[in-house]
This record gives structure tokens, sequence and C-alpha cells, in this order.
């Protein structure tokens, strides 16, 4: 008998990891929402504005680095081109709140102020319909996604691989920082869009809207978090990690890596352009800097940090990282660029499991001396056990390698 | 050089079936897995292959022909065109000359890689390519025989046959006790059986085995003899190998490659006391 896929999808994450989840949501969805609204600001559990901002900005992150430890820590593709993908969803995002502002831009005009300085009388044509919540949902997925898509498929099809598609990615993000900074392509130039007022006509600086999108962020994070659990843990996943191991192999056993590649990739794109929609109305800013190379490096350091194909990794690399990131370039501005570089030194010489490898290695030594030892005695299993079992076995083999 | 036995006197209805099909095969129609033809009880036909290398030539106008169920040794010294002849079989090296006819309608100088690994021929290296961090398990379950399309995979559960076929293959070669451990800590003769038991979950009618038993233990290379014989007759293999105790354990039809060409069919023993077999091995 089939085992019912919301059978597979619940099994796919161990117990713990349902609670872990539930206490997330239970803080991100009440516990911060209550002491932001109804706790006064001299209480020690008050959560400023600020706080929720950033957290909100962090969690962000967090996807973005789920998005990429996706395609780099289970595909083996590295990508230095993540950027691009959040900076597109955020871009197509804003085109939405720039058009929000209506007439109470600078202007007054029924224009996006940049249009109006650069003496344009009417909306360019990818800018129609561009008022629609709807459709700048509809062009926050399709546009990265199709570019994503054909990016792929020719740099699939002709098998380039490892530091090659590294740096092509590279270029890609900055031949789109060079075109979106030009003021001619219609996206603001180097100031990009700022100055949101609101979103489906909701004041966007209140403080509802402000946990609406924290809270947003929140289940954007969880839903990344299952969706790469369950993939990792289906066949998919182990073809996906089948092809990063012996990708010729892979081929001569029948399956074509190409599309296995091309999904994977194109979802991470995608899942990383749904969280550049969610940033930029809360930082209240997108410009052309989003995608420069710097930026797309650094998502893999949060991976890196955290550690790779864990997927809990990246997303307590992505907090560590930026949470060093918001104190020294407020402490101590000049030094963050060279912490960020003997991190990420540190981390690939020392920790080349990141943060999970080294709680790993010594808080479950115990549990992997014990299995080392049992495994090469015959288990008692001689007599088939059930299919269940050992499909569970399997998958909670396949969770303590995770 | 000469043959001792000609393939074409031997079986002489596989030379004329390929003949009559070529027509359709020419015109790239590639028949589908599901229609091989083993009609003439050949599985495996080839006929004047000669393939060379910058001037030198490593197959010379090689006949061979492998019957259904068939377990044949391919022997021979180095540079006789042992792993050339796999090459071709499996489509990586095309002939310069030659027919080469899996069933008696299937044209493999006219296929790629992949569509005649699809077609069923399974081919194992000497260097055993499994996945080192899956379990044996899950890399028989990858080997497996099925709609390997990305859809497929995204929503795929084995069923109660599938989860049999697995264990029963497991079983085969050996590794039910193993089944949960990762690949790359398996033995070396264990990661070989482990990369044959791929092999089979992928149904092959026909095994090419390039010096299965190298690198194993004595008791090892035994199981695997063992294993060889009980597939004989369910499929077609073809095993190279040096070890002439492996190959007299097969008990098989022994065919002595030498200069890219058949130098002596027969039981081992019969090519064993063939003089220019002799000749060949003793005589350089």
């Amino acid at each position: 008998m089939r085992t019912p896929l919301t059978i597979r999808f619940l099994t796919s994450m161990p117990r713990s990891g349902w609670l872990a989840l539930a206490i997330f949501a239970l803080v991100a969805w009440v516990a911060v929402p209550m002491a932001h609204l109804m706790l006064p600001e001299s209480s020690p559990f008050f959560v400023s504005a600020y706080t929720v901002t950033l957290m909100g900005k962090i969690l962000c992150y967090a996807v973005v680095a789920v998005a990429m430890d996706l395609i780099w820590g289970y595909a083996g593709i590295l990508s230095l081109g993540h950027g691009l993908f959040f900076a597109l969803g955020g871009y197509a995002f804003g085109m939405y709140l720039m058009r929000q502002i209506g007439t109470d831009g600078s202007y007054g005009v029924n224009l996006p102020d940049f249009m109006v300085f650069l003496d344009w009388k009417e909306l360019p044509w990818f800018w129609v319909g561009s008022d629609s919540f709807i459709w700048a949902l509809v062009l926050v997925v399709a546009v990265p996604g199709l570019l994503a898509f054909i990016f792929g498929y020719f740099a699939f099809r002709s098998r380039i691989k490892g530091v090659y598609f590294s740096i092509i990615t590279q270029a890609l993000t900055y031949a789109a920082m060079l075109l979106f900074f030009r003021n001619e392509t219609g996206f603001g130039g180097n100031n990009g869009f700022t100055d949101f007022k609101r979103i489906l006509g909701y004041d966007i600086t209140s403080a509802e809207m402000r946990l609406i999108l924290f809270g947003l962020s929140a289940a954007l994070l969880m839903f990344v978090l299952l969706l790469g659990r369950y993939l990792v843990t289906s066949k998919f996943g182990r073809v996906l990690a089948a092809i990063r191991d012996a990708e010729s192999r892979v081929m001569f056993i029948g399956y074509q890596p190409l599309w296995y590649k091309l999904f994977i990739w194109t979802l991470s794109a995608v899942l990383c352009a749904l969280a550049g929609a969610l940033y930029v109305p809360q930082v209240g800013i997108i410009n052309p800097s989003e995608m420069s190379a710097a930026n797309s490096i650094e998502i893999a350091i949060w991976v890196a940090v955290g550690g790779r194909g864990t997927l809990i990794g990246p997303v307590i690399g992505a907090f560590i990282v930026n949470l060093a990131k918001s104190y020294f370039t407020v402490e101590f501005p000049e030094y963050w660029l060279f912490f960020l570089g003997f991190l990420f030194i540190g981390v690939t010489l020392f920790l080349p499991d990141g943060v999970v490898g080294l709680w790993r290695k010594l808080f479950h030594k115990e549990i992997g001396r014990a299995e080392d030892v049992s495994a090469p005695t015959p288990p008692p299993k001689s007599s088939p056990p059930p299919e269940p079992a050992v499909q569970s076995a399997s998958i909670d083999a396949k969770g303590a390698a995770a | 050089m000469s043959t001792v036995l000609d393939p074409q006197a031997v079986r002489p209805e596989g030379l004329n079936a390929p003949e009559n099909w070529e027509g359709p095969a020419s015109d790239g129609h590639v028949v589908k897995a599901g229609e091989l033809d083993l009609s003439h009880k050949v599985i495996l036909y080839l006929d004047d292959i000669s393939v060379s290398f910058d001037g030198f030539k490593a197959l010379n106008k090689l006949n061979l022909a492998i019957d259904v169920g068939e377990l044949r040794c391919i022997i021979g010294p180095n540079g006789a065109g042992k792993t050339t002849m796999m090459d071709v079989i499996t489509g990586k090296t095309r002939p310069d000359s030659g027919k080469a006819f899996f069933g008696q309608t299937i044209d493999l100088t006219r296929m790629t890689e992949p569509e005649i690994a699809h077609a069923g021929i399974g081919r194992k290296f000497q260097k055993p390519t499994i996945f080192e961090h899956h379990t044996a398990f899950e890399n028989l379950e990858l080997a497996m025989k099925m709609d390997k399309r990305v859809w497929k995979s995204l929503f795929a559960a084995l069923s109660d046959d599938e989860y049999d076929r697995v264990s029963s293959v497991l079983k085969q070669i050996r590794l039910d006790h193993e089944a949960e451990r990762p690949a790359g800590l398996l033995s070396h003769g264990q990661k070989q059986w482990l990369e044959i038991g791929m092999l089979l979950m992928q149904e092959p009618r026909l095994l090419l085995l390039d010096e299965p038993v190298a690198g194993m233990t004595d008791d090892e290379t035994e199981r695997t003899a063992e294993l060889f014989v009980s597939l004989a007759g369910k499929h077609s293999l073809v095993v190279v190998e040096h070890d002439m105790s492996f190959v007299e354990a097969l008990g098989g039809m022994v065919t002595v490659l030498h200069e890219g060409s058949v130098l002596a069919e027969g039981d081992l023993a019969t090519v064993q006391n063939d003089q220019r077999v002799i000749e060949v091995y003793l005589g350089r």
C-alpha cells in the first residue's frame, strides 16, 4: 500500500521538529505582537518597532538562506547570483508599492516620482497592471522564476558546473545591477524605489502592518522549511543528492539531471523572490545595490556558517551573521567587512559543517558512535520487516544525517 | 588472425536477421526496450567490428554472438580489445566498420549510451561507482526501473511490489543485513555486489561485467561466482575476467580475444589446451 502523501509529509520531520516549529509560530504570531502592542515601553519584555522590523528582515534573509541551501547543500550547485532573484522579487512588489503612493508623492502626480523627474508622461509598458496587488504577486513569482528557468536551462544543458557556474551567476547579477542603475531602465535608477505609503490602502508604517509583515515573513520561513524538509526526504531529494555526488552515474541509471537541477534551481529562485517581496515593504527601500556581488556572496556565508545541507543551519547562520552585522555596523562600522571575512575563513577552516555540525560533534557524539558499533553486527532484521517500519527507519536515518 | 570457430557457421540465423532488418533501423527507428526481438535465441551479435585508435587496431573484424540466458566469459591478454568491445556494445565507442545488434532488431551502432542502457544492456565498470552517502537500500531504489522524471520522483513512494523487489535483490547480492548502512562504509567486495544489484534493479536483458572480482577476497570471489551462475538463464551475462579460477567456477563458454579478434571459443578446458591460446599467453 502506498503511504498517503499527508502521512509522508508529517513523518518527514521528527516530532521535536514539529514542536520547535509550533513554538516558533507561537512566538512570531502571538508573543511578539502582544509584546509590541500591549506592553508599556518601560517593560523589559517590550519589543520595539526597530526590533520587529530587524527580525522581520532577518526572517526574510533566513528564507533566502534556506533557498540557497536547497541548491548548494543538497544539489551541490553554488549560486553567487541569488541576490538577483531576491532583488527582482523586491522590485516586482516595489512597483506595486510605488503605485500605491498615488498622488501623495513629492510632485502630487499619479506617477512615481522618478518618472516625473525624468519627464516621462506616462507609465512604460511593463508597468501596466502594476497597481493590481494580484498582478504584483504574479510578477514576483513569474519574473525571477522565468529568468531562473531560462538561465538554468542553458547553463545545466551545457553541463556548466562548479566554480564556472558560480562565476556566471555572479556575472548575471552584476549585469542586472548595471542595467537597473540606468535611469532609462524604468526602475528608479540608483535610487530605486522608496517612500512607500500603503499596502492595499492600509498605512505601511502602522504597528499592525509591521506585525502582519513580520508574521508573514515567519510564515514564509516555516513554509520554506517544511517544503525543504519534504523535498530532501523524498525520492527527488535522494536523486538530487546522487546528482551532487556522482552526476554521470545518475545519468547512467536513467535520470536526466538537467530537469532535476532546473526544478530545484527555479524553485530556489522563486523562494528568494518571495522573501524579497516581503523584505522591501519592511525596510522601505529597494535599489540596485541589492544585486551587488557582495550581497550574493554574503548569502553563501550565512549558509556556510550555519551548516550546509541541514535546512535549519542556514536559518541559524542568517541570524548569527545579521545580528552580528547590525551590532558591528553600529559599534565598529569600519571593521564589519574584516569580521565577515575572518568569519568565513574561520568557518571554512575549522567548521566545515558550520554551527550545526559543531553542535552535532559536541552533543551527539555518543549516538553516532553507538550507531557505528551496532552497524557491522547484523541487526535483528533478517526477516523482512513490514514496509512502513523500514520506510520510516530510512527517513529517520536521513533525518539524523541531515 | 584467423578464428577457430566461425560464429557465422555456429549461428547462421544470427547473421540473416539483422540483414533483413537493416532497412527500418537505418531509417532512424529505434526499437524500444519492450520490443527486444529474441526470436532467434541470440541476444547480442557483433559482426566484423573494427575499431582503430590512431592507426592502432583495437578491434579487428571481431565476430561474437551471445545466446539468450548465456553466461559467457571473455579472456585475453592486455590490449586484446576486451574493454573496447564493451565500449562498442554500450555505445561509448563507435565502430569504424561492422554491425552490432541487440536481439534481431536493435542496431547498437546508431544509439546513444542512455538509449542502449534503457534498451536493456547494463554495464558494470571495474571501479564501483555507487552513491556513497546513500544507504544500500536507497542505492537500489534509485536504480530501480521506473518512471524517472522529476514530477514522479517528487511524489514517488515505494509500492509493496517495488519494496519486495529491492529486498529480494538485496538478498541476492547478500546485503540484506546492510540495507540501512551508507554504501560508502561497505567493504570493497560489498560495493561491487551493490553495483551489480543496481544493474539488476534496471532489469537488464544483457549484463556486461568488467573484471567483477578484481580486488575481492577468495571468499567474495566464490560468492560472486555463485551469484553469476544463479543469474544466468534469467539474464544473459558477458564477463571479462583475468582470474582463471573464477572463470572456471562460472563454467560457461569462454571466448579468447587476441589483437582485436576472436582467437578461440569453447569451454575452458578446450581453450586452455588450444595451442595458439597457450602461445599467446605464454609465448610473449
